[in-house]
This record gives C-alpha cells, structure tokens and sequence, in this order.
C-alpha cells in the first residue's frame, strides 16, 4: 500500500490554504476536537441549499424527494462504512454525546436497576461518564471504573476482575482522546458478552482514525460524531443493534417518529425513524456521507496507516523538547494524539503562545477531568493528527514548543 | 501578550504565601483550565487591607494578575476594593487578552470580592 501524500490531501481543505497570523500559514493540530472539513463535504451541503432544500419524509413534490433520497442515501453509505449489517440500525443524532445520553435514557431507563454496575474506564470522556452517572443516580446503581495503567494502558486484569454478574453495561472509548491509546475493542465486547451485560462503544475518536467494523467487534452500541471525521458539526450516529432497538422506547417525542397519533396515545415510527423526532439536520446528514465517501475514497486503513507514521514522527520530534512528558503509551498503541506537559509552563500558556506563531492546538483537561486528577495535573496541552498533517506541521510544532520554553527563561 | 513583566511576576511572584491568622480567606478554582488561587487579607481597624498573600497555581495570566492586584489593592478599604472594577485589574495586566483568557486574568479578583463580601470558604464548608 503507498502511502498517502498529505501533502496533496491538504488541497483537499481550503481552511488549510489560509494564513493566520500575517504570512504564517495554519498549522491545524486539533483535529480531535473537531476536524476541518473538506472541499467535497462543504459543496454537498451547499447544493443542497441551493439546489434542493425542502423538508424529508414530507413532501410529494420533487424538492422533497430529491432531499429525501440524498439524506436516506447519506444513511446507506454511513451504515456500510461502518459495516452496519442494516441502515436502519444507523440513527441520526446531533453527536456522541447525543447518542450516549439516547442509550442511558431509553435503554438504561427500562433496563437498569438498584445495585445494577456500569462499567465505564478512568479514560472516559465526560461524554461517557455523566449520562451514565445521572443514571446510576435516578436508579441507585453504581458507576465503577476500570483503571489505566503507568504506560496510559486500559488495566485489562482489573477490567475482567470488575466484571461481575452485576454489570449491566460496559462503555467505553475505543480510542482515548487524550492518551490516544487504541483500546482492544473486541476482547472488551466479547468478555462482556460472556458475562450477559452489553458493550457500548464510544466511537467518537476510533471512527474517524481506524477502520470499524461493528459486525467484527459486535458492540451493541457504536456513538460518534460527524465533526470529528470531516464532517459537519450538528450531526452524530448512534448505531444500535437492531433487536435493541427495536426494543427500546423513544427518546425524544414529535413528528416523523410516530406512526400514528391519537388523542389518548401514539404509536412509533419504525427503525431508524422511532429516534428521529422532528425535522433532522438534513444539510449535516448529507454532509456526512460526503464525508464517509470521502474518507472511503482514501481508505481508513491508508489513513491509520499514515497516522501511525506522523505520529511516531512527532513523539520522536517533542521527545527532544526538554522538560517535555508526553502522555499515554507510545506510537504502537497510539491513535493520533499526543499530548504533553512542559515542566513550568502551563498549557494554556503554552497554546496561547503556539497561536502567535500560527500553530493551534488545544490545552486543558479535554473534557477528561478524572484522568488528569489521577495523573495529578490540573490541565495538559494536546496536539492532535488526521490525514492532513504533515511533517512540517510537527517541525513547526516544536520550534513554537522551543520558543515557548525561551520566553518563560527555561533554557 | 507576554511581556516581560508578566513573566518576571510568573517567576516572582509578590506577596505570594499565606497570613496565619487573616481575617478572610477565599479560594476558587477555574476548573476549565485548571488555575486554583486562595486569597488571604488582614484588614485595620479603619477597615484598609492591611496585609494581604495568596497562593496558588495556574498559567501565567492568572498569577501574575493575583500579583498584581494583591500589590494594588494595600492600603485600600474594604469598600474602594467592593468599587474595585474589572476594568481596574485588565488595565493594571496592560495586555490584550483573548475572551478566553479574561477568566484566567479575572480569577484573582473574583476570589478577593467573594471573601470582601464574607462568601463562607469553600474549604470549610468542606470540611
Ligand atoms: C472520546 C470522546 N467521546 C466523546 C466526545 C464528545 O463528542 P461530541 O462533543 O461531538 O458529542 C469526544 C469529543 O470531544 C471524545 O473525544
């Protein structure tokens, strides 16, 4: 397999063509907070407004036809990037945190139980811990936490020892969004299985960096968002295995989720409809298939692949930063992700500095509040990878880290 | 946006400590970046700040603000600090700072009202 070029790639994003500060062209090293978008995915959105904009599932006239066939298309491709074995298992929801609030609400509401376990790890994004909590609290079951080892590892001994015959539900990241660590997906859904509970998959790092394939893990769940894999913001997938579905209750109630209604009661749309009340981010929807054909187009196995290569690039190029500690496992384990500390800087200092220069990464807790109070620091600093980013980007990276640790007198 | 003066505060701070007994003392953190500082104040009895030290971590906007204002705010009364604006703080940092960042410089000033005003510490309440 060759290599893909970034290079040409980045021709693919005008946001990347543009200058920031004067004559300095953007360095874009956050991309797992959201992703830039496209060419491809900017223009199916806007033929969409401008050539067929209407309502779906409404409509009789053409408009409306058009709008409903490329929205239900975006649904077809998506299920099969992700090899759902169906797209009606594949629902629209606004992000991750959309879906994994849909799981714990109508699911976990009928399922869930007093002295019930959920078992979620210590890498979680808020995402994944709160609707869970929240749950927990309503139903007076208990949220337990597998550890994560030295190395930024999930503590796979402790993730069997914590599996009891009280847990209910497994959920986890498949790719931490702040180690990076590529968690082993199916080994976690399997020995979930095998104790009766179900596997949900927080997807929203995994999806957009690796090849998934939810027949293969057989999670019960898969949650991500579109904004992450160059896509628009606004729209998200919950997949959900279709008996599980088909079983749990609506989420949100309105038009386009109900077959019929009545004044003394309502009955349900079906699958994928049941969870999509009210008129959908229809723009967003069609954007997310471009984005998935785009992303097809290359190959998710090409774009892990190069991933894998900048991101050893760039562990080797920040490990000669003095005073630097990168966190989470090294480049074999890792999705692309690295973030760091300096010794006497803090990270906000760090990236507001970095933006001088043109370079922009993300500092703070990323929304993983208990790991970095594990780790025993208030905030990290996090330079994050995807298809576009070139070695140059990373050269640039560390000459800013370097100027950084000049103007706080570190050196 | 880093002048050299915001770095010496960084590296040297002033009136940076603690005052055992104070008549106050308030601590919040801005749990977004993770800036934590505790403010400690002796007042006389015509009510002026007679002594004043804080402690705390975070980036460099927060901690050379704290030093800042703990230098400016000496002498005054309870009531000038209860008039203290923020305005008076950004001008005192002299820099631009970003939406963002305005927490960060503001965080000093936001603990010193909170104890002026007798908030219970957050500590305590703790306990
Ligand atoms: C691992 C993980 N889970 C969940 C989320 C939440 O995604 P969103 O904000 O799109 O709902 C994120 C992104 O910030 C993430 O990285």
């Amino acid at each position: 397999m060759m290599m893909l070029d970034a290079k040409v790639i980045r021709n693919d994003f005008p946001i990347l063509l543009k200058e920031v500060h004067r004559d300095k062209q953007l360095v874009y090293l956050d991309s797992a907070a959201t992703s830039q978008k496209p060419q491809a995915v900017i223009e199916a959105m806007n033929g969409y407004y401008r050539n067929y904009n209407s309502n779906v599932h409404r409509g009789i006239h053409r408009l409306s036809e058009e709008a409903t066939t490329a929205y239900e298309g975006a649904r077809e491709r998506i299920a099969n990037f992700i090899n759902a074995p169906d797209p009606a298992c594949v629902i629209f929801v606004r992000n991750t945190t959309e879906a994994l609030n849909l799981i714990a609400y109508s699911w976990g509401r009928r399922n869930i139980g007093a002295g019930d376990e959920i078992l979620l790890t210590e890498m979680e994004h808020h995402s994944n811990i709160v609707p869970w909590q929240l749950l927990a609290e309503e139903k007076g079951a208990v949220v337990r936490y597998v550890p994560f080892t030295e190395a930024g590892l999930l503590d796979l001994p402790k993730f069997h020892e914590y599996l009891t015959e009280r847990t209910k539900l497994v959920s986890f990241a498949s790719m931490s969004n702040v180690f990076g660590t590529i968690n082993p997906s199916k080994e976690i859904v399997k020995a979930t299985h095998d104790i009766g509970a179900l596997a949900v998959i927080d997807g929203a790092q995994s999806v957009p960096h690796l090849p998934v394939d939810v027949q293969d893990f057989d999670c019960d769940f898969l949650a991500f968002s579109g904004h992450k894999m160059c896509g628009p913001t606004g729209v998200g997938v919950l997949y959900g295995k279709r008996a599980l579905l088909e079983e749990m209750p609506p989420f949100l109630g309105g038009g386009d989720m109900i077959r019929r209604v009545q004044l003394d009661g309502s009955t349900w749309n079906d699958l994928p409809w049941k969870f999509e009340a009210g008129t959908p981010g229809i723009a967003e929807g069609i954007g997310l298939g471009a984005a998935v054909d785009y992303l097809s187009n290359i190959g998710m196995g090409a774009i892990h692949a190069y991933e894998q290569f900048i991101t050893g690039y760039a562990l080797e190029a920040l490990s000669e930063v003095k005073g630097i500690r990168v966190l989470g496992p090294g480049a074999a384990q890792k999705g692309g992700v690295a973030a760091f500390t300096i010794d006497g800087v803090h990270p906000h200092d760090i990236s507001q500095l970095l933006d001088e220069d043109g370079v922009a990464i993300r500092a703070g807790h990323h929304c993983a509040m208990p790991l970095h109070q594990k780790l025993s620091i208030p905030a990290s600093a996090r330079a994050s990878f995807y298809l576009y980013t070139t070695t140059e980007d990373i050269d640039r990276l560390v000459t800013g880290l370097n100027r950084v640790r000049k103007v706080f007198r570190l050196d | 946006m880093y002048r050299d003066q915001i770095i010496d505060l960084y590296e040297n701070p002033l009136n940076f400590g603690s005052l055992e007994p104070s008549d106050f003392t308030y601590e919040e953190d801005n749990p977004l970046c993770g800036d934590v500082i505790r403010i400690y104040v002796r007042v006389d009895d015509d009510n002026r700040i007679a002594d004043v030290r804080w402690s705390g971590v975070g980036c460099a906007i927060s901690q050379a603000s704290a030093s800042l204002l703990t230098e400016d705010i000496k002498g005054k009364t309870l009531d000038e600090i209860k008039a203290y604006s923020k305005e008076d703080l950004l001008e005192l940092l002299g820099i631009q700072l970003s939406m963002t960042r305005i927490k960060c410089a503001l965080l000093s000033l936001k603990v010193l009202k909170a104890g002026v005003y007798g908030m219970p510490d957050p500590q305590e309440l703790r306990k």
